[in-house]
């Protein structure tokens, strides 16, 4: 797609109380039986599992790509996750050992110099070069929150077309940073900026801030995307990051996705969870559901 | 099975049914009156049944114009007696505890109101039952401060008050009538809608635990004449009334001539005027719930949508959208979002005017999902290209059935929704505030809602302009109908 | 000077700013405890009802919109009207029978009671408004409104003091009227319509007829376009008419005695609708 520039006169105002509400209400939704079974194997598929800390060695990214793989060695039916979400400097460690199991798990890094995107361009782009030519399948990058707060929406716009190009095949997935974009409406206007710029996935967080994923930031988000498929006819996928830690709130964004979007939403290629402890929950739910006893988390691998 | 548990187009779901065990019905309900229960002097019942299934749930007395009598006789005696003689202190305390009751028992009574009315058990447990609650709760805090209520005023208590109340919320409905009127410190005579009596009668255990002294609340079940003989009985000083605009007028023409006080909630049509300048998918899911809540059965429903002409198409496609994903089924499944039509009459009249709309020529569009078998249902439904002269857009529905309009000006809208001989409520969508606030002082309503819709709080005053009805209920503004401001 | 005949006024009604005549051509003769007749007087029609409520809906909307400030400059005006013509309206309640004490103590008691409702023009809506502290997060607030159209019919058995008493609460609250005068003392009432005529009422505001009771009653309860009747009378039959015939489009009906009211700005109240309003606290 050729990037284009969103008008942004036509951006609708968010109504902050409207959009808490309809999060609310979808909170009151309950999945029973074989949907609820359903939806936790679903939401399994849908794992970016995710490790992003200074002490990340080469063995943690190991055995977290062998847990995303296979996540529950005792039921092999469920998974494999989504995709590994790792530094740059950690994707070739996770290239080789996936390949080497031919698995379908994708490579995602952080790029651009996260969590704070503070640094020039130009080594913004060197950075996501970098991590796709480690063999990353998806760049996870971040917008520069400080322009966009000035008001500078264009040259946010502008950096991100250039991120895209220097992605080549991987997938772009903009982390907004919603947690620190203050209100609804810049959420919604960071949105449609990234959408326009080539965004194959928009992403709530860093998960590296006090805010991360909310059901209401990811039900702006959705609504965004929806209007820009009826806009463009493109689908682009969603992704809440940090703060998903329970298989039930996990499921209530799944809920929101089929009220926001659609069935046609429900996979991942086009939803995502970044998360590193849902696992085990989603897990033990699942477990929950075939045993009928409630699990401790001891019987679980937590990497 | 509801269309919502299958999640993954699995047929093998379960749906997410309240327990019901809760609830212990008894077969036969007879008369509350003077703190005990009575059986009708002529031995006549009605059936009441669960309009979800079309089964028979109790069946419920039906009071006769002696037994009118021997009720407000009862409560003439409490008003005279102990109840009369108690200080507002302990009034109130009675009330406080009577909420905590209340709350205590919720979920029982939100099962129970959703068996005997039909609509979803989300509603009633996160609407209903909470607003009973706290309705008790508010009016418990005012029994000792009537004085300041009314500046520069003395205030005194009325006497009897004949309270007839309509199906659709019926235990919220009884606390908007109880609450006040026992706070004031008169006594009650109450007549619920003759096909949702249980949660009512049930409510009466709570206040003998509370500890009220017997006559206080009195409880007359029936249909129209054990009404009319409640509020043609002649030793009551005061009736408060919600129900039809038809019934409302004929009730000021009876009492006329009688010393008798009034207050009368009626229909109504708002309008909800949604703005280019709106924030478009806030305002659709406000439409949808103004709409939609409670099957449209809600005297303040948004049932007339005026959209701007140049959002019209897009908040119609979000409309249809939004509609598609409402969970229509078993009113006790959590996930149901339309329970069942109140009754099959219900249920005709309003197949008789949606046909009538067609026939006007409005297009009809409605939400095409699967409705169960038994019982009454209505799928949600657009009226699109509706005109200001069509029965639809002029006459209550009161069922999940919306008329579409389009506007250009400003004016024009304010025009349309005012040219109704209902007043009740209304709704205006729009991210100015000077003109949110400039439309919510044009429209003639008594209730107006910016940027939301059909919200329902004890300290906020409720009732209509112009037909919708005369009088206030909830807030500081709806105790004046229960006392005499004295000079 | 040589003697010349005095110019009698010709007692008409007051519709719109204006003083027709009755359309029906018709007067009664108000005649005084002696026998003498004081004057002819306008005997209005059903017609001329309908026409006051015409002028009065379109008035009512600007008179309601005008600022509490300038409705309480105007109202005060009214007053000082009144003041210039003491005399007149002493000498006109001496002509109906009142003794001149008495009369001078009413029209004394009358300016003092437009002084003291102007007063009230910015002030009961402090009073009867309110914020309520709802439990959502929203700016709750309900507010007084004008009815519209309101139709009065003065007490049969006060004059000056009985017609100012009943119009003031209804137009200081923003309302329009339209006056039913008392039958047998009306010329205070026709005079007070002259007072109005010049103290910067918008035309249709005020609207004053004088009639018969037992015609026009009917006619004002069952209008469908006065959305509130102030019917001052100890009649129970009269009650039970406005009642009756105001529930066809539920017509706030207020009742009081046959006499001039207490000053209360709970009369202001009488003709209030309340409007509660709710507006998210949000971003």
């Amino acid at each position: 797609m050729m990037p284009s520039l969103p008008d942004l006169s036509q951006i609708p105002p968010i109504d902050q109380r409207g959009v808490e509400e309809r999060a609310a209400r979808i909170q009151t939704r309950s999945l029973k039986g074989e949907g609820k079974l359903a939806a936790l194997k679903l939401a399994v598929s849908m794992l970016d599992i995710t490790t992003l800390e200074g002490a990340d060695s080469p063995g943690k990214v190991r055995q977290m790509c062998m847990n995303a793989m296979r996540p529950d060695v005792r039921a092999p039916e469920i998974g494999p996750a989504a995709a590994v979400c790792v530094y740059p400097s950690m994707v070739s460690v996770a290239r080789k050992l996936i390949d080497k199991h031919a698995s379908t798990v994708k490579v995602a890094s952080v790029a651009t110099a996260f969590p704070s995107g503070q640094a020039p361009l130009a080594l913004r782009i060197e950075d996501t070069k970098f991590a796709v030519e480690a063999g990353a399948d998806e760049i996870d990058m971040v917008i520069s929150r400080g322009k966009f707060l000035s008001g500078k929406f264009e040259e946010v716009f502008e950096e991100i077309v250039q991120i895209k190009e220097a992605c080549g095949d991987a997938h772009l997935k903009v982390i907004l940073e919603t947690g620190e974009l203050q209100t609804f409406d810049n959420i919604r206007i960071a949105s449609e900026l990234a959408m326009g710029a080539g965004a194959d996935f928009i992403k709530t967080s860093t998960g590296k801030v006090g805010v991360n994923a909310t059901l209401p930031n990811t039900l702006v988000m959705l609504q965004a995307i929806r209007d820009y498929y009826r806009r463009t006819g493109r689908m682009v996928g969603m992704k809440p990051a940090g703060g998903i830690s329970k298989a039930k709130l996990a499921l209530q964004y799944l809920i929101m996705v089929r009220e926001i979007l659609g069935k046609e939403w429900l996979s991942s290629d086009w939803f995502r969870f970044g998360a590193s402890s849902l696992t085990t929950d989603l897990l033990m739910q699942l477990r929950k559901q075939s045993t009928g006893n409630y699990q401790s988390n001891c019987y679980f691998s937590k990497d | 099975m509801s269309d919502f548990s299958k999640f993954t187009d699995s047929n093998n779901d379960e749906a997410a049914l309240e327990n019901t065990s809760l609830v212990d019905l008894r077969e036969r309900y007879d008369l509350y009156i003077d703190g005990g229960w009575l059986a009708p002097e002529e031995g006549e019942y009605m059936d009441t049944i669960n309009p979800a299934t079309g089964k028979k749930l109790a069946e419920v007395a039906v009071a006769s114009v002696g037994d009118v009598d021997l009720a407000v006789q009862a409560a003439r005696s409490a008003y005279e007696g102990e109840w009369g003689y108690m200080s507002g202190l302990e009034r109130g305390k009675l009330l406080f505890r009577l909420a905590r009751l209340i709350q205590e028992r919720s979920r029982e009574f939100a099962v129970l109101e959703t068996l005997d009315g039909g609509k979803p058990i989300r509603e009633s447990r996160d609407i209903d039952l909470p607003l009973v609650a706290s309705h008790f709760f508010y009016h418990a805090g005012w029994a000792d401060k009537l004085e300041f209520a009314f500046p520069g005023r003395s205030v005194r208590s009325l006497g009897v008050c004949a309270q007839v109340i309509p199906w659709n919320f019926p235990l919220l409905m009884a606390a908007w009538k109880i609450a006040p009127a026992l706070a004031c410190g008169n006594t009650v005579v109450l007549k619920p809608a003759e096909t949702t009596s249980l949660s009512v009668l049930r409510l009466m255990d709570l206040f003998e635990e509370a500890g009220f002294p017997p006559g206080v609340v009195n409880i007359v079940t029936g249909a129209e004449e054990t009404g009319k003989s409640l509020l043609n009985h002649p030793d009551v000083d005061k009736v408060a009334f919600t129900g039809s605009t038809e019934v409302g007028k004929e009730i000021q023409r009876q009492l006329a001539g009688t010393h008798k006080r009034f207050t009368l909630e009626l229909g109504g049509k708002a309008a909800q005027i949604v703005f280019e300048d709106a924030a478009i998918d806030q305002a659709v899911e406000g439409v949808i719930n103004g709409i939609f809540f409670n099957q449209g059965h809600v005297c303040c429903a948004g049932s007339r949508l005026l959209v701007q002409e140049g959002v019209y198409q897009e908040v119609v496609d979000k409309l249809k959208e939004r509609m598609n994903q409402l969970v229509i089924g078993d009113p006790l499944d959590k996930n149901t979002d339309i329970g069942a039509i109140h009754s099959s009459q219900q249920l005709a009249r309003i197949s008789e005017l949606v046909a009538c709309g067609e026939a006007e020529g409005c297009e009809l569009w409605d939400s095409g999902q699967e409705l169960p078998k038994e019982g009454s249902w209505y799928r949600p439904t657009l009226l699109l290209d509706c005109a200001q002269s069509h029965r639809v857009v002029q006459e209550e529905i009161f069922g999940p059935v919306l008329t579409v309009q389009s506007f250009r000006t400003p004016q024009e809208a304010i025009d349309k929704a005012n040219n109704t001989p209902y007043g009740l409520s209304g709704g205006v969508w729009t991210d100015k505030g000077a003109k949110s606030f400039s439309i919510t002082s044009e429209i003639r309503a008594g209730v107006l809602w910016a940027n939301t819709f059909n919200k329902l709080d004890p300290c906020s005053p409720f009732g209509g302009y112009k037909e919708s009805g005369i009088g206030r209920e909830g807030g500081v503004h709806g105790l004046a109908p229960y006392v005499e401001i004295g000079f | 000077m040589e003697d010349r005949s005095v110019i009698k006024k010709t007692y008409k009604l007051f519709i719109g700013g204006k003083f027709p005549r009755s359309e029906s051509g018709r007067t009664y003769r108000l005649v005084n405890g002696e026998g003498d007749v004081i004057c002819n007087v306008s005997q209005a029609s059903k017609k001329d009802v309908r026409n006051a409520v015409v002028e009065g809906r379109g008035a009512a909307k600007g008179w309601g919109d005008t600022s509490a400030f300038l409705r309480s400059q105007i109202i005060y005006r009214i007053a000082e009207m009144l003041e210039s013509r003491f005399v007149q309206f002493v000498q006109e309640l001496t002509s109906e029978g009142v003794s001149p004490e008495v009369a001078a103590r009413e029209v004394s008691e009358a300016i003092d009671l437009v002084v003291h409702y102007a007063g009230w023009c910015d002030k009961y809506q402090a009073l009867f408004s309110s914020v309520n502290p709802v439990s959502s997060p929203h700016y709750n607030m309900s507010t007084q409104e004008a009815m519209g159209v309101v139709a009065v019919v003065a007490p049969e058995e006060s004059s000056l003091l009985g017609v100012l008493s009943a119009i003031l609460p209804v137009i200081v609250g923003g309302n329009s009227c339209v006056l039913l005068a008392s039958y047998m003392m009306p010329v205070s009432a026709i005079t007070l319509a002259e007072v109005v005529a010049t103290s910067d009422v918008p035309a249709g505001v005020v609207n004053i007829l004088t009639g018969m009771r037992s015609e026009l009653l009917p006619v004002m309860a069952s209008h469908m376009d006065v959305n509130a009747l102030l019917l001052c009378s100890g009649e129970i039959e009269e009650r039970k008419l406005a009642r009756e015939l105001g529930a066809e489009n539920l017509k706030r009906v207020i009742l009081r005695d046959d006499a001039a009211l207490h000053q209360s700005p709970y009369h202001i109240l009488d003709f209030q609708e309340v409007k509660t309003t709710w507006h998210p606290i949000g971003q």
